[in-house]
Parts: structure tokens; C-alpha cells; sequence
């Protein structure tokens, strides 16, 4: 608490001076931002000093971060996805959504809030609410380090303004997923550590002999996106208020960093930790024991091991050593069983309940995005295959790609964990509608597969147009001939973004109205947030 | 590890461990699994024997295949070259005129024109090279800085306007803007030059622009309006408009004196790729272009107003 109030007032003055010296217009409205949060946090803390000290009963699981996990990611995936569909938009009709008046509406400028908006504001606040349920629950302790918690939650909110403000005003290094500039690196950097000190406390204060192998994942998602993160962005600022910095790498080294951090946030964000919300979340919600403990140490660990040497397979016939890209590859073949192992644990996991995907569409939700992960986790090593990637790189197959993943399995293990969740939270029977759940579910499914199968056919058609020479061995089609080409594709793919933001926009109705109390409340809402024997006394 | 127990589904012993109700099955690992994953490994091994793979103290493993990218685009290009024949050779020492008239050799620059053209002049002028408002269109026989092979050339290499101390340059000035004519003038000036592309105007509107064009339009359009290609100033008698040929655009173009800028295609293409996009471009137009006149020094007021789709 005091550490808190002394970092906002840290932050305050530093805010100040930044303000008064910055070197340019953005960064002097980032200071006046970073002013604002310190004085919210200051106050906030005073506040609870003056109260006495923290509220809460310490043999009670911390839920109230959790909460607002939730409704950070609910607010988070609507901007990232809406975006989203904005910049489908601008490619599928460049004339008439484009402002060249407003400069910050350019794809330029919203793409990197579309990327990081779905992958960090969005996942991340989902990652932040289900690691912090999760290992509460599987620990029987409550959360380590006081209003740490919603030190890292609030922190992590900051950290997103910044970014996304930051984009929409042109701050940016210009590496892919890691645009932030410097100041708002360091911030992230401060509130991760923050984060794996919550995590690891309240695994080391546990009251269960093991620690349940969600939380490995979480644990490898932790320690290593804060390597990645610190590695890649290695970077000396212009001036000390400047939002201009310059990477210590260049040429070919800083490529192969910023792809080894790329590939690594799609390995241990959006994989590793997702399959922790697999291993907590299908298991529970179908009430069956998880299929092979043995699988999931051995794909754990050759998961986690291989999945770091595989990033050169986005540099193949680039400047970078062939040996290199070799390497990339190879390891990119190995990761294939190694991803299956999740996807077998999580399927045999239903063996014994799957009726249920009759009945139960957040059930079902967590199967299709099992499903999906297979498929995504399969495609992914095929497209590594040099030969492959010398018709599939820079072409529209990687952005279906990436959708089959993104879209298929974080969205809807997301969804899933997030309808699970939400009646335990608040102590509902259920959500309010099945119904919806069950048009939720369809309806985005039909978004992804016209996405995926749109990215795929005009993916694979341009890299063919690229690739034909006429016989006097001149390129047989013009770059602007092949844009136009792919016009009806990109308006498919804008239709299925819009149906799954839709789907979306569904879920949010559903949980309103089951937190505004139109579920049933839960018979004894004690047991099913507090099993008796969750009581961890501190 | 007590508390191990029998799943009454599968028949299989749990670990007899649990977690908030969790418990997991002792299942061994699938065997197709282990199976295929022991085959990617055995494919990566293979494939790190074959292929460069392994960095060492000095260097890398080359493997057995002595594969190299390197080696590989040098390969490519040597057999491009040898597939376009002496032809790419030829191009650089011929004449733009010997060119078009030795068959082979003008098939050779029209592909080649083409893949450049669609690469660096597309964009603007449109695949085809139609044009658009503001940029000419090519496939006419109507032109700003003249049509002959000579006058295309100078004007992909040096460009329009393009800080390129050889570029072609002219200004139209923007009379209604820098005040340098009334606003009635203007409206007045717009009225004359619809008159002067064959259709109705206002004749009081007519009358008093006479005047008015005679002293400020014709050095450039000429008397007649019917433009100056060696200062790039467009004929303003025809259905071919630049900015388009409506009131409203003609009046802006007299308000605003737009000129567009085209770049000194010299620093990007090399001489045999400017040749062979200037006999693309001339073939494409019909061919009919003339050279126009000795370049003079850049006068004032002119530019645009022409071609654009009739």
C-alpha cells in the first residue's frame, strides 16, 4: 500500500517535469495521462489508509480483481474487434474508408490498436482475471501481496491507454506486437514483475502438495513474455522526455529478435497460457478428470523447450543465415506433436461427458476451440516448410492463419472461460440465456470459417499471381493487379469479422443481464464460490 | 499420493491427486503420438544432414546437399538471362525508334515495359494506363508534354515537377486563391473556357472573359486555346480534361491552378527499363505522337487540363 502511494507520487512529479520538458506533443499528452493515473492512485490509496487498510475477510478467495478482469476484457474485446472490423473495411473499400484529413483513422495507425488491442487488452485482461481464479482455486490460498493485485490490474489498464494513444498519434517502434514505445515498455515492465511476484506468492503460500498443471502454463507465460518483452525492446530513448528511442539492435539481428519475440507471444501468450485456461476450465465444466497427467509434463516441457528456436521460420529466404532458417523450421516441424498434446489432453478430457455437447453450448465452445487450436497448431508447422513458405509468406494465408487461431481458439476458449466464470463469480445457477449462448456460438463459428476460407483463397490465389512469369520471364501480373483481384475476399472476410464482433456483442447482453440478477441465484452461494475446504487462513 | 482411484468410466486409476475437484487419469501417452512425434524428429535430423543447419566454432554445417540460397538466386538470374536472350543488351544500345521497328526486339520492350510499367507507373495512371482525375491518361493520342518517343522519354526520365534540375516544369497559376483575378472573373473565365470546348455558355459571361484570357491565358493556351505542348499547357478545345471538364471542376482548376508531380523515373530505373516503358507507353497510344518543339525555358503560368476518359 505504501510502496503504491510512493510509486504514484514518484510518478506524479516525474509526470510533472515530463509534461513541462517534453519534446514533443505526444509524449507530453502521455505525461498528462501518467499525471492522471498517479493522482486516481493516490487518492485511491489514501483512502484505503484512512479506512484502515484493506477490506476484504482474508479466508476468502480475492474475487473483486476478477470482476473487473472480466469487464476489462468484455470493454477490451469490443474496441479490438470493432477496430477490426473498421480496417477490414479500409482494405476492402480503400477509397471510401479513407480520411486523409485524419491522419490517426489511416490502417497504418489502427492496425497496431486492432493487433494489440484483441491480443494484449483484450487476452491479456482475460489471461489477468483466469490466472488470478485459477491459482486461487487450485492453491486454496487466497492472492499474495495485499492490493498487489489490483495494483497489476490497474497498471496493466495504464499500460494499454498508453499503447493504443500512442499508436492512434504515431508513437511507435515499428516492430510488430511490440510497438509501445520505451517509456510505456519500462511501465509494462514494472507491473509484469508485479504480476509474477503476485503469482508465485500465492503459489508458494498454497495449501495443495502439487501445484495442478494450469498453473505451470501460466507460470511458463509469465516468466517468459517478461524475457521476450525486455529483450526485444532493448532501446535508448532520444531524450529523457522524447517519445522517440532507437533499438539497440539493427539489420538482421534486430529481425531475428523481433522474430524470436513474435513468434514466442504467439508460443507462450497465446498458446501456453490459453491451454492453462484449457486445463482448469474443460475439466471443470465437464466434470471429468483430466485424460493423462504423464501427457501433460512430457508436452509441457517439449512445448515449452521447442517452441523458443522456432521463430526464424517467419525470416525464411531473408537475409538471415540459411542454417538459421533451417533451424526455425525443423523446430517448427518438432512443435507439432508437442502443441497435439494439449489438444488430446483437452478432447479425451470429454470422454465420458460428451453428451453434454448437446446440451451445453459453453461446452461446446470450449471443444471448438480445441478444435481449432488442432487445426491452427497443424497449419502452422506445414507453413513453416520452406517450399511452403515461399508461396504462402506475405500473403493473406498468414492473416487466415492467424484468425483461425486467434478468432477460433483464444476467442472462444476466452468466450468459454468468460461464461463459466461469470455465474460463479457473482453467484448465479447459470447465465441468463442459453439461448443466446447457443446463437452466440453459431454465429461466430460462421464468422470464422468465412474469414479463414477467404484469407485462404486469396492468400494462396495472390501468391500464385506473385510467383507467374510471362515466357520472356517478366512478372506476368502487376502488385496493383493483385490487390484488385482480392476484393470480394476481403469484403467476406469484413462480413465475418462483423459476425463474430456480433457475437460478441451477444455475450456482453447475456452477462449484463446475468450480473444485473435476472439468473437464478445460486442455491448456496458460499459453497460453489468457496468449496469449505477452500478456507486458507492467513 | 494416497487416495488413487478407479474412474468408473474409463476404468483407469487417477493420480490421486486433486484440485478444487480436478483429478487427473494415469493414462500412458497415446502411441500414435509418441510415434509421429518421434518421426518430426527423425525429419528434422534428416533435413539438418541435407541442409545448412548447424552454426560451429567458424561457420556452419553445410550438409550434404551443398544447398545454398545464395548460389541458388544467382543460379535464377543467370538463367533469366539466358531465357531473355541478348535481347536486355540490345535494348540498352538501340534507338527508341530502332526499337519499335525490329519486331523482336519491340515484343521484348513491350513485356518489359509492361511489368515496369504496372510496378511503378500503375498506381497512378492505372493498370491499363487510363488515368484518373489528375492523372493523364496514356492510351489516348492526346498529350500535355508531347507524344513522340523523344518527349516520352525526357519525361520518365527527368519527370514533372520533380526537384529534378531537368524536370519539365510549368505553373498555372491559382488566380481565384493569390487574388490575382476578381471572383466575377473567375466565374466569368469558367464560362469562356466551356464556350471554348464547343458547348453552351453564358454569352455576357463570354464577352467580358475575352478580354481577361487574351492577358492572362493565351501566352500559355494560346489564342485559340488550343494549348502549348512545349509548356505543358493543355488543350482546352476538346472533351479531354485533366481535373475534369464540369463548371465546378473547371472553375476550381482556375481558382486553385493544380499541377501534379511526376517523378525523375532516372533515379529508380536504369536507362533500359526507361526505354523500354517509353515504347510501351508510345505503342500503347496509337503511336501517333509527334515530338513536339524544342524544350524552352520554363515559362510561367501553365499546366494540366486534358485527357482523362472521354
Amino acid at each position: 500500500m505504501i510502496a503504491v502511494l510512493a510509486l504514484s507520487i514518484v510518478g506524479m512529479v516525474w509526470s510533472l517535469c515530463a509534461a513541462a520538458f517534453a519534446d514533443d506533443a505526444p509524449f507530453r499528452i502521455h505525461a498528462y495521462v501518467i499525471l492522471g493515473a498517479s493522482i486516481l492512485s493516490s487518492i485511491a490509496c489514501i483512502g484505503i489508509l484512512g479506512d484502515g487498510g484493506p477490506k476484504g475477510r482474508a479466508d476468502r478467495y480475492s474475487d473483486d480483481v476478477i470482476r473487473a478482469g472480466v469487464y476489462a476484457s468484455l470493454f477490451w474485446g469490443v474496441v479490438g474487434m470493432l477496430v477490426g472490423v473498421v480496417i477490414a473495411c479500409q482494405l476492402a473499400w480503400p477509397t471510401l474508408f479513407y480520411f486523409p484529413g485524419e491522419g490517426w483513422l489511416n490502417f497504418g495507425r489502427l492496425r497496431p490498436v486492432h493487433t494489440s488491442g484483441v491480443v494484449f487488452a483484450f487476452g491479456g485482461n482475460v489471461l489477468l482475471a483466469t490466472s488470478f481464479y485459477v491459482v486461487q482455486r487450485t492453491c486454496r490460498a487466497r492472492m499474495f501481496g495485499g492490493i498487489a493485485p489490483w495494483f497489476v490490474f490497474w497498471g496493466y489498464q495504464l499500460f494499454i491507454v498508453l499503447a493504443a494513444s500512442g499508436y492512434v498519434m504515431g508513437v511507435t517502434q515499428g516492430k510488430e506486437y511490440a510497438e509501445p514505445e520505451w517509456y510505456t515498455d519500462l511501465w509494462l515492465t514494472i507491473v509484469w514483475v508485479m504480476y509474477l511476484v503476485v503469482f508465485l506468492g500465492t503459489i508458494w503460500k498454497r495449501k495443495e502438495p502439487h501445484i495442478y498443471v494450469a498453473n505451470w502454463f501460466y507460470l511458463a507465460f509469465i516468466v517468459t513474455i517478461a524475457v521476450l518483452h525486455i529483450t526485444n525492446n532493448l532501446a535508448v530513448p532520444i531524450g529523457p522526455f522524447s517519445s522517440k528511442s532507437y533499438d539497440v539492435f539493427a539489420g538482421v539481428q534486430d529481425a531475428l529478435t523481433q522474430w524470436w519475440y513474435g513468434h514466442n507471444a504467439v508460443g507462450f501468450f497465446l498458446t501456453a497460457a490459453f491451454l492453462a485456461i484449457m486445463y482448469y476450465f474443460v475439466p471443470k465444466r465437464a466434470e471429468r478428470p483430466i485424460y493423462s497427467y504423464r501427457l501433460s509434463i512430457v508436452h509441457f516441457w517439449a512445448l515449452i523447450f521447442i517452441y523458443i528456436w522456432a521463430g526464424p521460420h517467419h525470416l525464411h529466404y531473408t537475409a538471415l543465415p540459411q542454417w538459421a532458417q533451417t533451424l526455425g523450421m525443423t523446430f517448427s516441424i518438432m512443435l507439432w506433436m508437442p502443441s497435439w498434446g494439449g489438444m488430446i489432453n483437452g478432447l479425451m478430457t470429454l470422454s465420458g461427458a460428451w453428451d453434454k455437447l448437446r446440451t451445453d453450448p459453453v461446452l461446446r465452445m470450449l471443444f471448438a476451440a480445441i478444435g481449432f487450436y488442432g487445426m491452427a497448431t497443424f497449419e502452422g508447422p506445414v507453413m513453416s516448410i520452406r517450399e511452403v513458405n515461399a508461396l504462402s509468406h506475405y500473403t493473406d494465408w498468414t492473416i487466415g492463419h492467424v484468425h483461425s487461431g486467434a478468432l477460433g481458439w483464444v476467442g472462444f476458449i476466452s468466450f468459454g472461460a468468460i461464461y463459466c466464470m461469470v455465474p460463479w463469480l457473482w453467484k448465479k445457477q447459470r447465465m441468463y440465456s442459453n439461448a443466446l449462448i447457443e446463437w452466440h456460438f453459431w454465429i461466430a463459428t460462421l464468422g470464422i470459417l468465412l474469414y479463414i476460407a477467404a484469407m485462404w483463397v486469396s492468400g494462396i490465389q495472390e501468391g500464385l499471381m506473385w510467383r507467374e512469369y510471362t515466357p520472356q520471364g517478366f512478372l506476368a501480373h502487376t502488385f496493383v493487379e493483385t490487390v484488385a483481384a482480392k476484393h470480394v475476399e476481403y469484403v467476406v472476410r469484413m462480413v465475418g469479422g462483423l459476425l463474430y464482433l456480433s457475437g460478441v456483442l451477444i455475450m456482453i447482453f447475456n452477462v449484463w443481464r446475468t450480473i444485473r440478477g435476472d439468473a437464478p441465484a445460486a442455491v448456496e452461494p458460499d459453497k460453489l464460490a468457496y468449496p469449505a475446504n477452500a478456507v486458507a487462513a492467513e | 499420493m494416497a487416495d488413487r482411484e478407479k474412474d468408473a468410466h474409463s476404468g483407469v486409476e487417477t493420480t490421486g491427486h486433486e484440485w478444487d475437484g480436478i483429478k487427473e487419469l494415469d493414462n500412458p501417452l497415446p502411441r500414435w503420438w509418441l510415434i509421429l512425434f518421434y518421426i518430426c524428429i527423425a525429419v528434422a535430423v534428416v533435413y539438418w544432414v541435407l541442409m545448412p543447419a548447424w552454426p560451429t566454432l567458424n561457420g556452419y554445417t553445410h550438409g550434404i546437399l551443398n544447398q545454398s540460397d545464395r548460389a541458388n538466386v544467382a543460379k535464377d538470374m543467370k538463367d533469366l538471362a539466358v531465357k531473355r536472350g541478348h535481347q536486355g543488351v540490345i535494348l540498352e544500345k538501340a534507338s527508341l525508334e530502332q526499337i519499335e521497328q525490329d519486331p523482336n526486339l519491340q515484343a521484348y520492350a513491350m513485356a518489359s515495359g509492361q511489368a515496369v510499367f504496372g510496378d511503378n507507373c500503375a498506381p497512378c495512371h492505372g493498370a491499363g494506363g487510363g488515368g484518373g482525375k489528375g492523372y493523364a491518361n496514356l492510351r489516348d493520342d492526346v498529350w500535355l508534354w508531347g507524344g513522340g518517343l523523344a518527349d516520352i522519354q525526357r519525361t520518365l526520365t527527368y519527370g514533372i515537377r520533380s526537384g529534378d534540375p531537368d524536370a519539365r516544369v510549368s505553373m498555372m497559376p491559382s488566380f481565384g486563391r493569390d487574388a490575382l483575378l476578381k471572383p466575377q472573373q473567375v466565374d466569368d473565365l469558367t464560362e469562356y473556357v466551356v464556350a471554348l470546348s464547343h458547348r453552351k455558355a453564358n454569352p455576357a459571361s463570354v464577352a467580358r472573359a475575352a478580354p481577361v484570357f487574351a492577358e492572362q491565358c493565351a501566352a500559355c493556351h494560346g489564342a485559340d486555346g488550343k494549348g502549348q505542348q512545349a509548356v505543358g499547357a493543355p488543350n482546352l478545345t476538346d472533351a479531354d480534361w485533366l481535373y475534369g471538364g464540369d463548371r465546378k471542376s473547371i472553375h476550381d482548376q482556375i481558382w486553385f491552378g493544380r499541377g501534379g508531380v511526376m517523378p525523375a523515373w532516372r533515379t529508380r530505373l536504369t536507362e533500359a527499363q526507361i526505354k523500354a516503358v517509353t515504347v510501351y507507353v508510345h505503342v500503347n497510344s496509337g503511336g501517333s505522337g509527334v515530338t513536339a518543339a524544342p524544350p524552352t525555358a520554363p515559362a510561367a503560368d501553365n499546366t494540366s487540363v486534358s485527357d482523362a476518359a472521354k
